[in-house]
């Protein structure tokens, strides 16, 4: 259990080789082996989705995979949305549609609709609220969230 | 021009801008307390039974375990209240030799790794001699069960009694009363970030700092210095980004003390992650109450007289600062509510149970005693073949200022108006037609009201009067701007999620002419803040945003005394905009960055009229003011399966003057969603021997985005003069009224059954329980 094994893990396009046990999440590794701290920990145990994080093309939720699974797959975080000073769509629908409040949830939020849209733009209202309620809010109640991922998706399609 | 900019004639304050904290939120770069990296880990092992005696303590020898046995002078947490007959009942931060709940913390483990602690908590056992434990209020109450505290005979921490003068006179004059039962089961708030807290060891200055998940980083500050007895100038707290709050991170945490004390032992850091399971068993609870509600009723409906009686579970501990008194007092200062009713009698006791404590969670007592209230109402509206709206109209409030019958002074509003505006929007005649069709195709849709008041932003004499040994009312800001002509506030609120940097920097644009996003407002943190009481009860951008007032508007006074001299203008000619002293009707004008050089680097010019600097203080210690709201859901029941839908829900409210309506709609919406999630699914569930049976996300349910309908807004906007800049507090209605509106609606939908809920909670079960009692 407590013997470390070597990984490399691609988050964002830099290549981070970290010794972990074969215990550690995915989350704890970005977090703490790689201090990228953008992906939360809600839950641990995979219903908040506040440390959602998108692995080779997918949004999961990192808290339900450990490091070694993911190593040498292709990981985005929170922290690779923006390009340089320009924020994604998606970053810049929830500012303009006050779909943050304490912003803890709001990077899991974040990766999840960004993952949803990119395999599947043209997702229909009705789908797109189920997929959104995989992951919880104790702020917004959630309207606001629903409205600046259904202007990010117009935004994205363009 | 977008909503974030603004006419050079209108004011920052009312606009929609976008707000100043987001961008670092939404790019991942949010410093959160368990973001820090620390050199050791700390785990808590907790109590797996409801009530014993340690009798042993098993630890590995290879690692770090300290119990309370280490903690030798360190205090117990022993909150105050000089009135209501409350006991003071103290909580050792570790447990020292008797357990009284699930997840009370015995014993803190020290390692490199969040997993070597973990590994070495799972090695530490305990053997109890067990004590009978007392599960709810009935038990607490039977005489044959044993007592928690001794300081607490029978279990009652706390009662309080009152009856107005000619109740019983009144009560015996042959009104026709309506009774109920209303039942609010135990929730946790739940924020999503969990409590988390970093303490560093300075080894230069021999200063620790603590970095928390805390509301109120001063009062955190002085009750840990205080527990531990180390000089408060040694400790610096911080609260950095928290994770939402709604109450249950103002309370005071054993944990964090131990962290403190660890640090000063170890002369290093040491952090700890509470993980979901111990939030959800030992992070507070709250709302678990039963009232007894009698109304008694003239021939107009008009409620005449009110008797209560609260009973409230307040769990094995009093939580600091407010007490465990905070929920059963509040119900007996508020229980009557937005409503003309001059004779009241209420006993409301706290008592003692092997669970969890209670504290605050947002609404603190008012979501159940509005409940209990509304439900009255509606069964009055009944008995009395009245519609629900046609009883609230009867009986709210139409006179302002309004003294109640327990003493408080409800400000200028409008009751009646927020409920014409909810009733006119909503269309209550049609709805009741689709009703009618729905009933005969087997389909039932209900429609619920809520009225209520919400006070908000009170000073320190209404915590006096609860008689709480401290009373956090007023708030100190400092608003400065420095040689460069950077703007700063400086506040003792503590804002987490609110939007406060914002909201305040609009009210500070306003008075120096300088745009909010220039502004810097500077929170949790000990050392760059004047002491203040932190962020809870709706009473941030009242209180602060009234001592921001203060301070900028005597920043305003200064800048307007220099630029007179600078520019050798009468000071009533000089106007303050885009950054600029103007002489007005000229092109006369210096920058307000060259004013604040010339009032630090200059000063011989103003020849001793004018004090060096640019730094004032604001001070605001405010009697407090009341919101109000109606709230209106439409739902549908499912009768077969006891399911309910939310389908529609309203809200119209005055929350006097709106200083960000994105924010204050943003408020209102999450309120909502928790009183939704409140009304229908939020239940921490105890089992006979007060083991906890919702230790996780997948038993204790909060709302996903399925659950939360639509929700209108309706404002209005009475301004009121006990609030400086015109704003009421709006941070806790939403979650005030919407479990009695749905409720109310679900009673609604089965009023052809005659069944009555009042039970929140009201999950299928129940629903389906109360529909086959009926043979339905």
């Amino acid at each position: 259990m407590t013997d470390k094994t070597v990984i490399t893990l691609h988050i964002n396009g830099r290549a981070h080789a970290v010794s972990v046990e074969p215990r550690r999440t995915l989350v704890d590794a970005i977090r703490e082996d790689c201090g990228q701290t953008g992906t939360h920990i809600g839950c641990e145990h995979g219903i908040c989705g506040a440390c959602t994080v998108i692995v080779d093309g997918e949004p999961l939720r990192s808290c339900l995979m450990f490091a070694v699974q993911a190593d040498g797959k292709k990981i985005r975080t929170v922290e690779g949305l923006a390009n340089g000073e320009d924020l994604h769509p998606m970053q810049r629908a929830f500012m303009e549609h006050h779909g943050l409040q304490c912003g803890f949830c709001t990077p899991g939020f974040l990766m999840l609709a960004v993952g949803v849209l990119e395999r599947d733009p043209n997702i229909g209202d009705e789908d797109l609220l189920d997929v959104l309620s995989s992951n919880l809010c104790r702020c917004t109640g959630y309207q606001n969230i629903i409205k600046a991922v259904r202007a990010a998706a117009k935004e994205m399609r363009k | 021009m977008t909503a974030h900019a603004k006419p050079a004639s209108a004011t920052w304050v009312g606009r929609a801008i976008r707000r100043l904290e987001d961008p670092a939120l939404v790019r991942g770069d949010g410093h959160f307390t368990a973001d820090l990296p620390a050199t050791r880990w700390v785990r808590f092992v907790r109590s797996p039974v409801a009530a014993g005696l340690i009798s042993d303590i098993d630890m590995p020898a290879d690692g770090l375990v300290i119990t309370a046995a280490a903690l030798k002078g360190v205090k117990p947490i022993k909150p105050m209240l000089h009135k209501f007959n409350y006991r003071p009942i103290a909580q050792p931060v570790l447990a020292s030799g008797q357990v009284r709940f699930v997840g009370e913390p015995i014993a803190a483990v020290v390692a490199a790794s969040k997993e070597r602690a973990e590994d070495i908590a799972d090695q530490v056992t305990f053997s109890f001699r067990d004590i009978t434990p007392v599960v709810d209020i009935p038990s607490a109450l039977n005489p044959a069960m044993p007592q928690l505290h001794a300081e607490a005979p029978g279990n009652v921490v706390v009662e309080g009694r009152m009856k107005t003068p000619e109740f019983d006179a009144v009560w015996g004059a042959g009104h026709k009363t309506i009774k109920l039962e209303a039942r609010s089961h135990r929730q946790n708030a739940t924020p999503l970030e969990a409590r988390a807290a970093h303490a560093a060891y300075d080894a230069a200055t021999g200063r620790i700092t603590l970095t928390c998940t805390t509301q109120m980083p001063h009062l955190a500050r002085t009750a840990i210095a205080d527990l531990i007895g180390m000089p408060e100038s040694d400790l610096r707290v911080i609260a950095p980004d928290v994770g939402g709050g709604f109450g249950q991170k103002m309370s005071l945490a054993g944990e964090y003390v131990v962290l403190v004390w660890l640090a000063r032992k170890l002369r290093s850091s040491v952090a700890w992650a509470e993980d979901r399971r111990e939030n959800l068993i030992a992070g507070f609870h709250s709302r678990d109450q039963i009232i007894v509600l009698e109304g008694a009723f003239d021939a107009n409906a008009k409620l005449i007289a009110l008797k209560a009686d609260v009973l409230a579970n307040v769990g094995a501990y009093s939580c600091f600062p407010t007490t465990c008194g905070v929920e059963p007092l509040m119900a007996m200062a508020e229980l009557p509510g937005p409503y003309d009713v001059r004779h009241y009698q209420c006993r409301a006791r706290g008592v003692l149970t092997n669970t969890c404590p209670m504290a605050p969670y947002r609404g603190v007592s008012r979501p159940v005693l509005t409940f209990a209230l509304e439900r009255l109402m509606d069964k009055a509206a009944q008995a009395f073949g009245f519609a629900p709206e046609d009883i609230r109209r009867r009986n709210l409030i139409d006179k302002f200022p309004y003294t109640s019958a327990t003493g408080l002074v409800f400000d200028e509003a409008n009751y009646k108006q927020t409920l014409e505006m909810a009733v006119k929007a909503i269309d209550v005649s049609a709805f009741r037609a689709r009703q009618k069709k729905a009933r005969g195709e087997g389909r039932h849709f209900g429609i619920g009201f809520a009225t209520f008041s919400e006070r908000t932003g009170y000073g320190s004499p209404a915590f006096a009067a609860r008689g709480m040994e401290i009373t956090p009312g007023w708030e100190n800001v400092i608003v400065s701007v420095d040689p460069s002509g950077g703007v700063e506030a400086r506040i003792g609120s503590s804002p987490h999620g609110q939007g406060l940097r914002t909201t305040l920097a609009q009210i500070i644009a306003d008075e120096i002419g300088v745009a909010p996003q220039a502004i810097k407002i500077v929170h949790g943190d000990t050392d760059r803040t004047p002491y203040g009481w932190g962020t809870f009860a709706s009473r941030s951008l009242v209180i602060s945003g009234g001592a921001t007032l203060i301070a900028a508007r005597k920043v305003r006074a200064k800048l307007i005394k220099i630029a007179s001299h600078l520019l050798e203008a009468a000071p009533e000619d000089i106007v303050l905009a885009d950054g600029n002293a103007k002489v007005a009707g000229t092109d006369r004008a210096v920058p307000i960055a060259q004013m604040a050089r010339e009032a630090y680097t200059q000063t011989h010019r103003f020849k001793g009229e004018i004090e060096p600097g640019l730094t004032e203080t604001g001070s605001y210690d405010p009697p407090g003011t009341f919101s109000n709201a109606c709230h209106i859901a439409v739902v549908e029941v499912d009768v077969e399966t006891g399911r309910v839908k939310v389908e529609k829900f309203l809200v119209a409210e005055d929350a006097g003057r709106i200083i960000n309506p994105m924010i204050a709609d943003g408020q209102v919406h999450g309120g909502v969603a928790q009183g939704i999630g409140n009304a229908l699914l939020e239940e921490i569930v105890y089992d006979e021997d007060a083991g906890i049976l919702t230790a996780n996300l997948a038993d204790y349910l909060v709302p996903t985005a399925h659950e939360i309908p639509p929700i209108e807004l309706h404002h209005m906007e009475t301004p009121s003069v006990n609030s400086l800049t015109k704003a009421k507090g709006l941070g806790e209605g939403g979650t005030i009224g919407a479990p009695a509106a749905v409720i109310n609606a679900i009673n609604d939908a089965l009023a052809p059954f005659g069944v009555s809920i009042d039970e929140m909670p009201a999950t299928p079960q129940r629903i389906r329980a109360a529909l086959r009692k009926a043979g339905k």
